[in-house]
């Protein structure tokens, strides 16, 4: 498949601070890649690098066949960016905000009205349009700020923590245009510090910490890292104490969960087994009982603590 | 052809956004008027006398008032960041800067040419040579009024206090009040370093006459300092520009 985003070896250094350390990978084309990591890791850095704002210390980003130090301008006219940190021009109108975007990237003038028109409708802002911009929403705001990164009709997506804050219609709208953009063979790099969102949207995800990348795979391969991380949650109809459970066989802990119990292992078949068992042996019911894999937040948390212990490791 | 997009872009941005207010609109008017009557009233000289340094003022202050204010007002509202993901230059969104500058600076002093041939009665001798300072003019000091943005901050008073400590005390010796040939020996040395010096100059050969310098040098050393001024401004905008984002 097609690689649209190639970093080789970046680098960021701030005032002798390394920001970003080295870090190599690649986006495809047509998928969603998320980008994650805690605050400080080095996404937004990351960013800004791969969008031309900031000039790496060392490395390259390649976008297409563009080197984004070599040649900035052609690879930016490939990249549709919604920013974290950036606003509309707020003195200004939907309107004359998105005809400054379709300016800024010289779309042509015959297409400009139309395209705005099209994507501000898409986007429910178009009865809101000659209001100025600091009359929107938040989500109103991003929403727009989208419809401005669309309007070229970039090949690539980059969105830096885009529904941040945001309410759940407006972060719905923005998580469902990111796949139709995927689905229309448009490729996004997907910047967030939400995991169950970019569980939910990435075909893969690269998790940075300290500058550097930990792991780079598709959200289920990363589980399957973690594979002693899956767990048997069980509700009975009785309080049982943890210590009680934590004896059954292949059990490694159990922890308290509201009114259920979550017993992690390696096996959670067995161990569904051996909680029946218990069940009858101690006269209880069991009113719920699920097995689940470990989740992304798990793996994530586990990459970026660097709490792989040499177990883990060896399974 | 591509970077002429996005200066016009980034130029009407401005116009839209800082230039067409009405405030910065009357203040352009408003306060070289001001400074005029200061020295004109109860001082029994003759109005025309002060033409020259009312269109060079004019032309001085609005050129130069609004740029120094528009990159820390976009760090501010996050703006700017916006301008830097577009496929424009940081070259081409000062120049869009300028280019809204220029525009501001000319219109605004048609208004005392105006007052100073019909109301005042002073002469225009020279109208080639008043359009050409008057449009070269505009552009040096929308230079400097980038000059000005050049600090890495995101507070527009900032830099509003480093343009006004070095404009106000420049329209002092640089022969607007006071023709520069009836200055000491080191005023006119200070006014050498001036760039308003040689707008003022030009304009008194072009309406009421008695310049002390030839109009051919203060050609000559007015594009000069646009020039120089030019490539200090980009090169350090260009310096700060990481740091501007880290801030």
């Amino acid at each position: 498949m097609t690689e649209v985003i190639r970093v080789d070896t970046l680098t960021k250094r701030y005032d002798g601070n390394l920001a970003v350390a080295g870090i190599s990978f690649s986006v495809r084309a047509g998928e969603i890649f998320g980008f994650l990591g805690p605050n400080g890791a080095g996404k937004t850095t990351t960013q800004r690098m791969l969008t031309g704002v900031l000039k790496p210390t060392s490395g390259t980003v390649q976008v297409l066949d563009h080197d984004m130090v070599r040649d900035p301008l052609g690879a930016k006219e490939h990249l549709g960016v919604v920013p974290e940190m950036a606003n509309p021009y707020m003195e200004m109108s939907g309107w004359e905000n998105m005809m400054l975007a379709a300016e800024l990237y010289r779309v042509p003038r015959a297409e400009r009205t139309g395209r705005a028109e099209s994507l501000l409708r898409e986007f429910e802002l178009w009865e809101r349009r000659d209001d100025r911009a600091r009359a929107y929403s938040k989500g109103m705001k991003q929403r727009l700020m989208l419809c401005m990164a669309l309007v070229h009709q970039p090949d690539i997506l980059l969105l830096d923590e885009a529904t941040s804050g945001l309410d759940v219609a407006s972060s719905r709208q923005i998580r469902a245009r990111a796949r139709d953009f995927a689905a229309d063979g448009g490729t996004v790099f997907y910047t967030t510090h939400n995991i169950e969102e970019a569980d939910q949207l990435c075909d893969r995800v690269a998790i940075i910490n300290h500058g550097e990348i930990v792991a780079i795979d598709a959200p289920e391969a990363l589980r399957a890292t973690f594979a002693e991380s899956q767990s048997v949650v069980v509700a009975f109809d009785r309080e049982v104490a943890p210590d009680e459970l934590a004896a059954l066989a292949e059990v490694k802990r159990v922890a308290k969960e509201g009114d259920k119990l979550q017993l992690y292992t390696a096996d959670p078949g067995l161990v569904a087994l051996h909680v029946a068992d218990f069940a009858r042996e101690h006269d209880t019911a069991i009113l719920t009982i699920n097995t689940v894999g470990p989740s992304l937040e798990e793996v994530f948390v586990r990459l970026t603590e660097g709490a792989i212990s040499q177990e883990d490791e060896d399974q | 052809m591509s970077s002429l997009a996005g200066i016009q872009a980034v130029m009407k941005k401005d116009m839209r956004v800082y230039y067409l207010k009405g405030p910065v609109l009357i203040f352009g008017l408003f306060f070289p008027a001001c400074l005029f009557c200061a020295f004109v009233i109860g001082r029994h000289m003759p109005a025309h006398e002060l033409v020259p340094g009312l269109i060079a003022m004019a032309l001085f202050f609005t050129a130069s008032a609004t740029t120094p204010a528009i990159m820390p007002f976009e760090m501010r509202t996050h703006t700017l960041e916006r301008l830097l993901i577009a496929p424009l230059s940081i070259s081409s969104m000062l120049i869009g800067d300028v280019a809204a500058a220029f525009l501001y600076g000319l219109f605004m002093s048609i208004v005392p040419i105006l007052i100073s041939v019909f109301v005042i009665g002073a002469p225009i001798v020279h109208p080639f040579i008043l359009i050409v300072t008057v449009v070269l003019g505009a552009v040096c000091f929308a230079v400097l009024g980038t000059l000005f943005a050049v600090p890495v901050t995101d507070v527009p008073s900032d830099v509003m206090m480093i343009s006004n400590l070095v404009r106000l005390p420049m329209i002092f010796f640089s022969g607007v009040f006071i023709p520069i040939g009836q200055i000491s020996v080191w005023g006119r040395g200070l006014s050498a370093i001036s760039p308003l010096t040689y707008c003022t100059e030009l304009i008194r050969y072009s309406t009421i006459g008695g310049n002390f310098l030839s109009p051919a040098l203060c050609l000559a050393v007015l594009a000069g300092f646009t020039v120089a001024l030019w490539l200090l401004s980009t090169t350090l905008h260009h310096r700060n520009m990481s740091r501007r984002l880290a801030l």
